[in-house]
């Protein structure tokens, strides 16, 4: 049931309500393949990754990699499904010339998990929290890739294998998305979660994640609704390209059901293709005769029967998962979950520094400000993961405890921070190259007095009960001696305003 | 079995089958799917569907890499190739 707070994102939505499902596949990050011992690394000369088992020889047989079936199957517990005792293979059949072997070895009627879910929510509140269903997740494996030539005037397509049988977890959803919004959030959370559990790199780039949606309208009739005829979005190079696509198709259908009054018993399902550059959504071929595919069980794999003390250490052996660490910051840091939300997005090994960065300094809030801005800017500017950061958590809680005992203050902080990313050192080096020495109390006690006979009216001013008028003396006191701590300024100038006669 | 349901089979395998040709493998698989259909007259009831004919389970290997095919021995059987791929006709669209 489409809920009535998804109805206000988008100006059209209050004539229809969008029904969005994903089908995800990523791949899994193995060594070799799924049936076979050939490296699936991606990014090698093409054809230079194959054997007989993938590209179906004649009396190969294909053995499961006992690292993508437990990829798999961690993967499948953190999105919460079971994990049924016994799972089995099947041929999926079909023509393709990147599919040497005439079909594709995946998962029919009994995949390796089911009915599972996914929680997303909006830190901003975009959406009501919600949980996306997952049908099943099962294992199967890749195709090759084709590539068209237009060389030397030939017309013909050339095949690279290398990806053919490489391993894939295919994750199905229920379509309970109702808005481009929650399917990005999902998208968000599950790219998210495959990092945490570290079975994916996720590249849309090099297909490592593609995503397929499927998508249609209710739009309300009377006491109910009808729906229109779905339509899989194929081609959906990006999480933003998934947002576009599907608001554009939404749109799409909703005008051709004012034209045509299709609805989904009047249409098979059809098949679009993403154009990015003119931002539409193209028809590809009607699906041939709801594609008969004829599963069978694949003869030369053995099932697999999964106990339940495999079960229990696949669940113990996962980490800790984003909506979990999510909860902790907040409880742990006294963390807003807006800001709990994006240490966590930045990856596990972010959220970790964040933690060591707050206990060394024991100030979990300006820590999270630090992450926040300074330095997810300075991993941004200087394109670099935090594992690639030079300024370990520690030093960094050095330079953040200075603060904290106003030796520095945050913009001269800030100056040292600098300092130590460009020339990776620690906070004393990089004070000492800057020539920050602290000044030192009678130094300080000097400049004040000085101050304080020069400007009479403050001093009256403070007397009078104005004690923010000694902040115009701050700006001269720095003038005079940039090193000089601001909030130490402020306190010895009071301490001698009020040691004087009335 | 009719000949329409056999075409669609054929069809599906990609087999090219001239009227004669459609007309004796109608015959034939007729006379696999009668001979199969004895099944019918066991009683199944209470019996547990046999999801595969493998008795064997469990059957893993370990991720470790071995020796892929010389590409130029991958290759060879194909009826065209370069030298780095496969050569098909077309593919259109997707």
């Amino acid at each position: 049931m489409a809920d009535s707070g998804s109805k206000s994102q988008t100006a059209s939505s209050a004539l229809f309500d969008i029904v969005i499902g994903l089908e995800v596949h990523v791949q899994l990050l193995t060594d070799t393949k799924l049936f076979c011992r050939c490296s699936a690394r991606f990014g090698a000369e093409p054809n230079t990754q194959t054997c007989p088992v993938c590209i179906g020889m004649p009396g190969s047989l294909p053995v499961m990699n006992r690292k993508a079936f437990e990829l798999a199957m961690q993967t499948a517990l953190a999105l919460d499904c079971e994990i049924p005792s016994f799972t089995k293979w099947d041929r999926k059949n079909y023509f393709y010339p990147d599919l040497p072997k005439g079909y594709q070895i995946s998962q029919y009627d009994l995949p390796m998990s089911q009915n599972g879910g996914l929680h997303i929510e909006d830190a901003k509140g975009a959406f009501e929290p919600k949980r996306i269903g997952i049908i099943r997740a099962h294992l199967e494996e890749d195709a090759g890739k084709s590539m068209h030539d237009e060389q030397d005037g030939r017309a013909d397509s050339r095949i690279d294998l290398n990806r053919t049988g490489t391993p894939l977890l295919e994750i199905v959803s229920e379509p309970d998305m109702r808005s481009p919004a929650e399917a990005r959030a999902y998208l968000n959370e599950l790219k998210l979660l495959l990092g945490y559990l570290g079975v994916s790199d996720c590249n849309m780039e090099q297909g490592s994640l593609r995503v397929d949606a499927n998508v249609n309208l209710h739009i309300p009739d009377g006491e109910g609704h009808v729906a229109t005829p779905i339509v899989e979005v194929k081609n959906l190079n990006s999480f933003r390209a998934v947002e576009r696509a599907l608001a554009y198709e939404a749109q799409r259908q909703h005008n051709e059901w004012l034209e045509t009054k299709q609805t989904i018993d009047d249409a098979p399902k059809r098949t679009f293709g993403w154009d990015d550059q003119r931002q539409v959504t193209v028809v590809q071929r009607e699906k041939e005769e709801s594609a008969d595919y004829r599963y069978f069980p694949d003869p030369d794999l053995a099932p697999v029967v999964v106990s339940g003390t495999d079960r229990d250490a696949a669940r113990a052996a996962l980490g800790e998962l984003p909506a979990n660490l999510r909860q902790r910051l907040q409880r742990d840091y006294q963390l807003s979950l807006d800001e709990a939300d994006v240490l966590v997005n930045q990856g596990a090994e972010f959220a970790a520094y964040y933690e060591e960065l707050s206990q060394s300094s024991g100030d979990a809030k300006r820590a999270s400000n630090w992450m926040q801005q300074t330095v997810m800017r300075t991993l941004n500017e200087r394109v670099m993961s935090i594992r690639e950061f030079p300024i370990s958590a520690r030093q960094l809680a050095d330079l953040l405890k200075t603060i904290d005992v106003g030796t520095l203050n945050t913009t001269r902080a800030k100056d040292v921070f600098q300092e130590m990313v460009s020339n990776e050192v620690d906070v004393e080096t990089a004070m000492t190259r800057l020539g920050i020495a602290e000044v030192d109390s009678s130094e300080l006690q000097q400049l004040c007095r000085d101050l304080l006979d020069a400007n009479p009216k403050i001093v009256a001013d403070v007397k009078g009960g104005k004690q923010q008028a000694v902040g115009a003396l701050i700006g001269q006191a720095k003038k005079m001696n940039p090193n000089a701590n601001p909030a130490k300024i402020r306190t010895t100038c009071l301490e001698l305003i009020a040691q004087t006669d009335p | 079995m009719t000949p329409e349901q056999v075409a669609k089979v054929a069809q599906l395998a990609r087999l090219r089958l001239d009227d004669a040709q459609l007309q004796a493998m109608t015959g034939q698989l007729q006379q696999i799917v009668s001979f199969v259909e004895q099944l019918d007259q066991l009683d199944t009831e209470g019996v547990e569907p046999m999801a595969h004919a493998s008795e064997i389970q469990n059957v893993f290997a370990a991720d470790e890499m071995q020796a892929s095919l010389p590409r130029e021995t991958a290759l060879r059987s194909a009826p065209k190739s370069d030298a780095a791929c496969y050569r098909v006709p077309p593919v259109l669209g997707d």
